[in-house]
Parts: C-alpha cells; sequence; structure tokens
C-alpha cells in the first residue's frame, strides 16, 4: 500500500479549444476541452491539466468560462492556469472550479507570488510549471510559453519555488516536448531528487516503456501527456495496467 | 432532506456541491449559524489553512451552533480540513482552537515522505464503518495535505475507522456515532468516492426520516 503515481492528461488550449503543436508552435485544434475532460475522467486519468497557452488577458473570461465547462465533467482533480501573474487571477482559476492552479512566467519574474499564493490557498493548491531546456551540463528555465530564455537554473529554480511555497513542481522538458522520444529523465530526476514535493514529469511521451523509465529512471510521482491520449495512441488502463505489472503503484480501477 | 454546506469563503466548496448534486442530493450553502438549524446533515468542506477556517467560523459566529448541531446527533462530515477541525487544536495554528470533538491534535506529517500527500492512496481498514459500505478494500481516494491527525488521535473508545500511511500512519476516516470525518476529498475520488458521499446520503436520510426529535444515534456500529 502506498501512493500511486499519477498519470495525467494535460488540455492545451488557445482559451476555448484543445489545441496542439510541437515544441509550442504550429498550433492546430484537437477538441473540445469539456469533451475530453468528461472521455478522461471515465477512462481512468488521475487528474487533469489544463492551460491557457495563449494567456492573453483579453480572452481570460473565455479560459475561466472552460475550466468551469471541464471541472463540471470531473470526479478527479484539476489544475488549470497559464498567464497567471496576480493572486486575483490565481483565486479566479480556484473559483472556476481548478483544484490547484499553476504558475510560471510570473513566478520567475516575481517568486513572492507563490508565497502569496500559498498562504492563501495552501501549498497544496500552487504548482510551479517550469519549462527547461537542456545547456551543457544542466538545465535553463525558459519563459513565456518557451519562447525566452532566463538566467535560471532550473534544478535551483525548483528548490527555490518550493522554498517560496509551491507544492508541486510541472516540469517540462522543451528539448522533449512534443517529439515522442520519451521523457526527460535525467532532468526528472535530478529535479525529484532536489525538492520534497512531488514532480510531475511533462514531455516526449509515446510508450508505455517512457512512462515506467520515467518513474523508475526519472523518480516522477506523475507523469504527464497530451497528444498520445487526444488521438486515442494510448489506452489509460492498458498504460496502468502495463506500469502496475512492473512494480509501479497505480490505481488501475476507476 | 436538507444537507447543509457550511460556507466560509474558502475551499472546495463548489466541487462538493456538484459531487452530490450529481447523486441527487439536495443541498444549500450555510453562510450563517442559522442556516444550520434545519439541516438533515451538515458537511463541513475544507482546504486551505486550519487557522483560517477556524477564525472565519468563529467571525461568522459558527462554532458553538456547530459543536451544538455534532453533539445533538446531525449526521455530519468534514472532508479534509473539516475532518482536522473536529480536533482541539492543530500544529498549523497553534494559536487556534478546533471544534474540540476530538481531543487528540492535528500534527505536521513526517517529513520522511515527500509532502505535501498528494495523490491516490489507499485505506487500512480498522473498524466496520457505514461510510465504507460497498467501497472495496483496495480503493484508491485522492489526498492533498501536509497535516493529520495521526494514529490514535480521537482518543481512546473513538472510532478511527481507516487509517492511511504515508511516512507514517494516520486518520483517514473516522465514523464515530453520526460523527463522520475525511481527510481525503471524496468529491475527487472518481467512484469510491461518490460512494462514499452516497453513504453519507443514506445516514443523512435514516437522521431525517426519524426526525432529529429522536434520542441522538448510538456510539460507532
Amino acid at each position: 500500500m502506498s501512493l500511486a503515481r499519477r498519470i495525467i492528461p494535460c488540455l492545451d488550449t488557445d482559451g476555448s479549444r484543445v489545441v496542439k503543436g510541437v515544441q509550442f508552435i504550429h498550433l492546430r485544434d484537437a477538441g473540445d476541452p469539456a469533451e475530453l475532460a468528461a472521455r478522461y475522467n471515465r477512462e481512468g486519468a488521475d487528474e487533469l491539466v489544463v492551460l491557457d497557452i495563449a494567456a492573453s488577458r483579453d480572452h481570460r473570461p473565455t479560459f475561466l468560462e472552460t475550466i468551469r465547462r471541464v471541472a463540471a465533467e470531473l470526479a478527479i482533480p484539476l489544475s488549470a492556469g497559464g498567464g497567471i501573474g496576480t493572486l486575483e487571477e490565481g483565486q479566479a482559476i480556484l473559483r472556476a472550479g481548478a483544484d490547484k492552479v499553476t504558475v510560471n512566467t510570473a513566478a520567475i519574474r516575481r517568486p513572492a507570488l507563490l508565497t502569496e499564493l500559498a498562504a492563501e490557498f495552501g501549498a497544496q493548491a500552487v504548482v510551479l510549471a517550469i519549462d527547461a531546456r537542456r545547456d551543457g551540463k544542466s538545465w535553463r528555465a525558459y519563459v513565456r510559453g518557451g519562447h525566452e530564455s532566463t538566467d535560471l537554473d532550473a534544478v535551483a529554480w525548483a528548490q527555490e519555488g518550493v522554498e517560496r511555497g509551491a507544492g508541486e513542481i510541472l516540469l517540462t522538458s522543451m528539448d522533449r516536448d512534443g517529439t515522442r522520444e520519451g521523457f526527460d529523465c535525467e532532468l526528472t530526476a535530478a529535479v525529484s531528487e532536489t525538492v520534497s514535493v512531488p514532480v510531475i514529469a511533462s514531455g516526449g511521451a509515446d510508450t508505455p516503456q517512457d512512462f515506467l523509465d520515467v518513474f523508475k529512471k526519472g523518480k516522477a510521482d506523475a507523469a504527464l501527456a497530451a497528444s498520445i491520449f487526444h488521438d486515442n495512441l494510448q489506452g489509460f488502463g492498458e498504460l496502468k495496467r502495463f506500469l502496475a505489472e512492473r512494480g509501479i503503484p497505480m490505481r488501475v480501477s476507476a | 432532506m436538507k444537507i447543509a454546506l457550511v460556507e466560509y469563503g474558502a475551499g472546495n466548496l463548489p466541487s462538493v456541491e456538484r459531487a452530490l448534486a450529481r447523486l441527487g442530493a439536495d443541498t444549500f450553502r450555510a453562510p450563517a449559524p442559522e442556516a444550520l438549524a434545519d439541516a438533515d446533515a451538515i458537511i463541513l468542506p475544507g482546504v486551505g489553512h486550519f487557522g483560517a477556517l477556524m477564525r472565519q467560523l468563529g467571525e461568522r459566529g459558527m462554532i458553538d451552533p456547530l459543536r451544538e448541531r455534532i453533539s445533538g446527533g446531525v449526521p455530519f462530515l468534514g472532508i479534509c480540513l473539516g475532518l482536522q477541525a473536529l480536533f482541539s487544536a492543530s500544529d498549523e495554528a497553534p494559536d487556534d482552537r478546533g471544534l474540540g470533538v476530538f481531543p487528540g491534535r492535528v500534527a505536521a506529517m513526517p517529513a520522511t515522505a515527500k509532502l505535501p500527500h498528494m495523490g491516490w492512496n489507499q485505506l487500512e481498514r480498522r473498524e466496520p464503518a457505514r461510510l465504507l459500505e460497498g467501497v472495496p478494500d483496495d480503493a484508491y481516494f485522492y489526498f492533498a495535505h501536509s497535516f493529520a491527525a495521526m494514529s490514535s488521535a480521537t482518543g481512546p473508545g473513538h472510532a478511527e475507522a481507516a487509517l492511511c500511511n504515508h511516512g507514517g500512519r494516520f486518520v483517514a476516516v473516522v465514523e464515530n456515532g453520526s460523527i463522520c470525518g475525511v481527510q481525503f476529498h471524496p468529491e475527487k475520488s472518481g467512484q469510491a468516492g461518490a460512494r462514499l458521499l452516497e453513504n453519507f446520503l443514506g445516514l443523512a436520510h435514516g437522521y431525517a426520516k426519524n426526525g432529529s426529535g429522536e434520542k441522538r444515534q448510538g456510539t460507532a456500529q
């Protein structure tokens, strides 16, 4: 008996529709968020992440409505974010029905945001999303949907983020994102062994073996993927059975 | 039958509301003590900080009315922080008193495992509980917390129906007559969570049918 590792589908949206692309570009439509959410909830996803990757203030009301529609379909936890810069914006995300708010760029610009959110809603409701790209022997954190590099080491930033209040790290390998070459286990293990909070690995998922690797070698607490689930290339039941048979604690029944 | 959801300005109230609506339950929000009077059952949903919850309940004048209705036998379900509120105090906010229905203290979970304890975990059944009827022994429930009532915190004679283990054993399900609490989030726990909520509605239904004038329900069955 132990805490199950989680399988988390991610809906990248333009605010109202699910979109997908390779390494944050070449976006195309991949369906209605609420419909996909209902399907994943039914099929055995452990949690759902919904992101507004356009994240412009103009259409924030649209995204909040999307969160409400998605939350109404779920009997599993929901994380949501994209362009969240203030306590008020985080609160709006949670009020719309998310259990956790994910922050990225704004937390790098103003790390106190993490502390403010944690003080108000508890660390369990604050997810620090980090987009990391390999840079020599380490990894660098990127912002603005991966368009802009920072001078922050991704592992050190994860550690600082946790000290400031993040209750979970959503770690995306930008080198792997959209490539289907497998998760970056080295990056994931570096962060997971450093921080005291759960780490969600993201970027590069393709086969069940990739998930096994990121749980075993990457020491991930959860693994996130998008297109393999949207395109029905991978079912939750068979993926979880595969992992459970190989010793990974999994919630196999819905 | 009307179920009061205690509203104190924070928390997971809408998701609890939705989960109960799916089960056909008639719920209403109770932001003030008067609203508790007619309830056939009371649910205290909670996420966030122990001190913030107790101060909010205090400002709304709800602490004594809640205690009275709970000791009067109305079916009560505390969820997550709502379970912790049943205890006398919490290390998370040493200056704030809990409802004190149970004498024990909520403590920081051991840091030997990753915290927050976030995700799906299984239960160790200790006592038969109506809340867990029909729930498979190996069912998973969704947890998200860093504080907990460690095992035996409810004190002697109280029913710790199920424990969970994450760096140490802590109270996951309490059922002491009509007083129930769960450390996990049934509203986020798929079919197993829905079944547990349905079982609680069964308790509430029995109470509504027999009327609150009946003598209060006995101790744990």
